[in-house]
């Protein structure tokens, strides 16, 4: 518990690294995730090691993003303002990137000769 | 009794009593549009107001839990590298197809919204709107979005993306398995997922896979976009 707690906060410590080399082009947390996903593959990290912990933190997540969300009350009239267009761009990317994925994977599969 | 309710434990217990309270009630209504986040969300911002608790009170006193989008981003390395032998064999295909959709994703948001002409701020936050909420939080905070717009948008359109899914299949006539779970993954992140599962466990793993790729891909995607868009 306590060791995978620390190679997590260890791996979200390299990432900021990162992201502070790359001028924060890249958040530091997803550089820590793509950091620890490389050491599992390379078995730089044993996946025993973090797979409690890990699973506990995806587990709950949406329990972390609940403050954030509250954040809503400090920007409602922006939000408010700009309700239409929020509107409108979440109903149309969420339909086309359900058509364009789902086409192009439908599209690839057939194309390839069965093996 | 107003300093208690000012107090660090009174906000943590109100965040975590709240998320509970969300996911009982979704559990026994079973009514998508109840998901815990909204309830919690709701239930937290009319207790503050009925105390007279200013945001900035509960922004100190929540710090604990918000920090901890950090780790969970970090965590979900984990869970693609779990993930990653669905790849096996349609490397090339997923991966074509991740791209593009995170692509068009970004680009779309960012032209009806020129198209609009709304401000910087809510572009940033809109932009990620299809990755799973902790990337997407830190993704549009970087591109200076806010993050309750974008918390609020991506769990919206996570539902969204779920109950309209197989629709889509139907119309778009996309058949194959892995196109739906990988569409219902990239689309709608966690919510998309949890209806892929209920569709297949094919659909319900690749789904997943799904919201790995498309996280990367559009953490690396945004700031080339925003590039072509700002130059």
């Amino acid at each position: 518990m306590i060791k995978g707690f620390t190679l997590i906060l260890l791996f979200y410590f390299l990432g900021e690294g990162v992201s502070y080399l790359i001028n924060g082009i890249i958040p530091g947390s997803v550089c820590g995730m793509i950091l620890l996903f490389l050491s599992l593959m390379l078995h730089i990290v044993k996946s025993k090691d973090v797979q409690s912990v890990a699973a506990s933190l995806t587990k709950n997540m949406a329990l972390f993003f609940v403050p954030a969300g509250v954040g809503l009350m400090a920007s409602f009239d922006l939000i408010a303002k700009n309700w239409i267009a929020i509107l409108t761009v979440s109903v149309t990317t969420t339909i086309l990137i359900l058509m364009v994925v789902g086409w192009i994977e439908e599209f690839m599969e057939q194309k390839k000769p069965k093996l | 009794m107003s300093t208690l309710l000012h107090s660090t434990p009174f906000i943590l217990l109100l965040i975590t009593g709240s998320y509970w309270f969300g996911i009982y009630i979704y559990t026994r209504s079973k009514i998508a549009l109840l998901h815990p986040i909204i309830i919690s969300i709701a239930t937290i911002i009319g207790v503050l107001h009925f105390f007279g608790i200013e945001y900035e009170t509960f922004e100190k006193g929540s710090y604990m839990i918000n920090f901890m989008l950090g780790p969970s981003v970090v965590a979900l390395g984990y869970t693609l590298y779990e993930q990653i032998n669905y790849l096996r064999g349609k490397v090339i295909s997923i991966l074509t197809s991740v791209i593009v959709g995170s692509f068009i994703g970004i680009v779309s948001v960012i032209l009806i919204c020129k198209s609009m002409e709304i401000e910087h701020a809510v572009i940033a936050s809109l932009q990620p709107k299809s990755v799973t909420t902790p990337i997407a939080i830190s993704l549009a905070t970087r591109s200076g979005g806010i993050p309750a717009l974008t918390a609020i948008v991506v769990v919206a359109c996570g539902i969204f993306g779920g109950i309209v899914g197989p629709l889509i299949f139907k119309i778009c006539r996309i058949k194959s398995k892995v196109a739906q779970g990988l569409a219902l993954g990239a689309a709608a992140h966690g919510l998309g997922t949890a209806r892929a599962i209920e569709l297949g466990a094919v659909e319900g793993a690749i789904s997943g896979l799904a919201i790995g790729l498309m996280g990367i891909m559009t953490s690396l995607l945004i700031p080339l976009v925003e590039r072509l868009f700002h130059p």
